[in-house]
């Protein structure tokens, strides 16, 4: 135990997102300005992980007031520490403003990006020090496994896990409960469990900031469901681009080995229960559960035809279980409070709540927790603030290459597993990338189609040679190439590749392209017969741009931005060369009149 | 970990430097901190406070605040028990401190002859 009672906590986010806009140099300035000031010994300065709200990193809580200080720099330190720590007033110009209101927000839990949360699996992040396993017991940790292996029997806890109605939160939605049931029952002398944090989805970022910011909480999911399913050694599968939540993961593990909550005999209950660290080299399709257990077992990642599911022969031949980060994280709440109290939050089918990565076109890019069932509506303006200024929301795009871009007649949709599959889109991990009006859906579909099939591991045909098909149709569509019957074909092709593939990637690869004609089909019609990309983004198609006579005052604004020389002076007035217009928009942007536009 | 028992004894332990961060509902004790408090000696009346909080291992929170006009009377020391009116203390030397904290942050007692106002709730 410490000896030194501090009378204030000055909480900074460390986790990669604040860390990348300059955490540590402020943390340094900090440490340097408490020591020139004697306060070293009565402030404490504790590292945590991601609070979610990136986009104003870097980001610091001062306790006892809880106050929120955003988008610091080094140099405020020397204001925070002689203003708020030695004489007590509030650093006014560091606090977070709404960007609805301009209102200064001094507090922690007033702010609209907090308020409207709920946060059980991210309850920790950002409040305690990830690498000190005190503080997570602290709060309550371990409790769970403390409970779950000195009072309950593996079956009772595998009942509990399926009355809570916890699904699988890496984006299938498969009952959890059950899945332990399967491997529980499963013969076999030697069983593992697996947690799957092989996080690939383009902008997805919830496995690494709950990994970076309460490893404890998924070491003592995994410790649970091990002790549920009979297995006694255990592999985090994480992907070797987040080095922090494996440095954190890696002290998490030693600490708990030292308090004996890893080892033999963990709370005198006779269980045994090791667990190791796997790091993967990043491929997309080793997050499919048979090619993740493959690369574990130092082969090639690629999937293998199912049955036999992992529950029965997994990883080395013997009956696995896997589950997500998050999925994991669950499982202490569900032990603590029970099933009944995890089942009163969310919706008929899918209980408990979702954490988000929210970014795109939003103010608020950052991590969120909602109950299921939230609109997206409220996610998106309510906690996400909304679009930039002047923008109008086109489409969210949630589940990632294996999702969908749902349009702006469903923002009053409540989120959940079932809600989201009948809009044609998925839950998926819980990326969600927020669209505006300046966005091609054609162009977005493309993006995410030459995602997977790059990441197409190449073992099935329909994978392989289907996506790759498709995407040379989409590229000929974005390069203003398009012929009749290429949306056609595209369908065909999409429904083939789905019903056919071998794996997930493969059989939701082609969601994006078939979300994005079902809602914008008349933006692929616009590329193909009018030779238009009604957005602008393409490339290929857009026109020059035109000065309109009647309209131009002939200040030569326009001249002077445009970086190829394209506009000159004719008779007091400015025309473009349309030869020479590269399309940029520069000068469209600069006019005072509006008297430029898109030919 | 060799028990449920041993991990919640543990936690008892460790809980009370992370409470410092939940300020709900428990005793306050703010001290005048601006340039009139620190010349009259704060310092010292804060680093008393945190001795006495330590030895006496009670829970409160402790915060600081800036000049409130009342400079003739620094060092100022303010203590709000929940749901009871604000006292504040006033012209005070480190060795009252034990005093107020023993008094009145324990046991309720106002120390009237240290008081030189009350804010209402």
């Amino acid at each position: 135990m410490e000896d030194t009672i501090y009378r204030s906590h000055v909480l900074i986010c460390t986790g990669t997102g604040c860390k990348s806009s300059g955490a540590n140099e402020v943390k340094v300035k900090l440490q340097d300005e408490l020591a020139k000031h004697n306060l070293l010994d009565e402030i404490k300065i504790v590292e945590t992980g991601c609070h979610g709200f990136c986009e104003k990193g870097p980001i610091m809580v001062v306790y006892p007031e809880g106050v929120f200080y955003c988008e610091l720099e080094a140099d405020d330190m020397e204001d925070v520490v002689e203003e708020h720590l030695l004489k007590g007033r509030t650093v006014e110009r560091l606090l977070f403003k709404e960007a609805m209101t301009e209102d200064s927000i001094p507090s922690y839990q007033d702010i609209d990006f907090y308020k409207k949360q709920q946060r059980i699996v991210l309850s920790n992040c950002g409040k305690i020090d990830p690498e000190n396993i005190d503080e997570y017991i602290a709060v309550g940790g371990y409790e769970a496994a403390g409970k779950a292996l000195s009072q309950m029997k593996p079956k009772e806890i595998i009942e509990e896990v399926k009355n809570s109605g916890l699904r699988g939160r890496g984006g299938g939605g498969f009952p959890t409960g059950l899945k332990w049931q399967f491997a529980n029952s499963a013969e076999g002398d030697k069983k593992y469990v697996i947690c799957n944090a092989d996080e690939g989805d383009p902008g997805a970022f919830m496995d690494r900031s709950l990994l970076e910011g309460d490893p404890h909480r998924i070491i003592e999911g995994m410790l649970i469901a091990g002790y549920a399913i009979g297995a006694d050694e255990g592999y985090v599968y994480v992907r070797a681009e987040y080095p922090l939540a494996i440095e954190r993961l890696e002290k998490a593990i030693e600490d708990a080995k030292e308090y004996g909550l890893l080892g033999e005999n963990i709370f005198n209950s006779g269980f045994n229960f090791k667990l190791n660290i796997k790091k993967g080299a990043g491929a997309f399709v080793c997050g499919e559960e048979t090619a993740l257990m493959a690369s574990i077992e130092g082969k090639r990642g690629m999937p293998k035809p199912r049955p036999p599911y992992p529950a029965n022969k997994g990883l080395w031949g013997k009956p696995t279980n896997i589950n997500n980060v998050e999925t994991f994280g669950n499982i202490p709440f569900i032990i603590n409070n029970g099933s009944k109290e995890f089942a009163l939050m969310g919706t008929d089918n899918s209980k408990g709540t979702k954490v988000f990565a929210l970014t795109g076109k939003i103010n608020n890019t950052g991590l969120v927790e909602v109950p299921m069932g939230t609109s997206l509506r409220e996610v998106i303006f309510d906690i996400g603030g909304g679009l930039g200024e002047g923008r109008k929301f086109k489409a969210v795009q949630t589940g990632g290459p294996s999702g969908g871009c749902i349009p702006a007649d469903y923002l009053d949709l409540p989120i959940d597993y079932d809600s989201l599959l009948d809009v044609g889109a998925m839950m998926g991990s819980g990326g969600m990338v927020v669209m505006d009006d300046g966005t091609c859906m054609v162009d977005v579909a493309r993006f995410f189609l030459n995602f997977t099939q790059s990441e197409s591991c190449g073992k099935c045909t329909p994978c392989r040679e289907g996506t790759k098909r498709m995407l040379e149709i989409l590229n000929r569509i974005c390069d203003g190439e398009g012929k009749d019957g290429d949306i056609e074909l595209l369908e065909e092709l999409a429904t083939h590749i789905k019903e056919t593939a071998l794996c997930g990637l493969g059989q939701s690869a082609p969601n994006p392209v078939l979300s994005t004609l079902k809602y914008f089909r008349n933006e692929y019609e616009a590329h193909i017969y009018d030779d238009k990309c009604p957005a602008g983004v393409c490339e290929g198609m857009v026109s020059a741009y035109v000065i309109d006579e009647e309209s131009c005052v002939g200040c030569g604004m326009c001249a002077k931005e445009c970086p190829v020389d394209a506009i000159s002076e004719k008779d007091g007035v400015y025309v473009i060369d349309p030869e020479k217009c590269i399309s940029c928009g520069a000068c469209e942007s600069k006019c005072p009149v509006d008297a430029i536009s898109q030919g | 970990m060799k028990s449920l028992e041993e991990l919640r004894e543990l936690r008892e332990n460790l809980k009370k430097d992370i409470d410092m961060r939940d300020n709900k509902d428990k005793p306050q004790i703010i001290i005048g901190m601006g340039t009139c408090g620190i010349a009259a000696g704060a310092r010292e009346i804060l680093k008393k406070v945190m001795e006495e909080i330590k030895k006496r291992d009670i829970d409160v929170t402790v915060s600081q605040t800036g000049c409130i006009g009342m400079c003739e009377k620094e060092p100022l020391l303010d203590v709000k028990l929940p749901g009871e009116d604000r006292i504040t203390y006033g012209n005070l030397e480190p060795e009252d401190v034990s005093k107020i904290i023993v008094e009145h942050v324990i046991n309720g007692n106002i120390v009237k002859e240290l008081v030189i106002a009350r804010m209402e709730k």
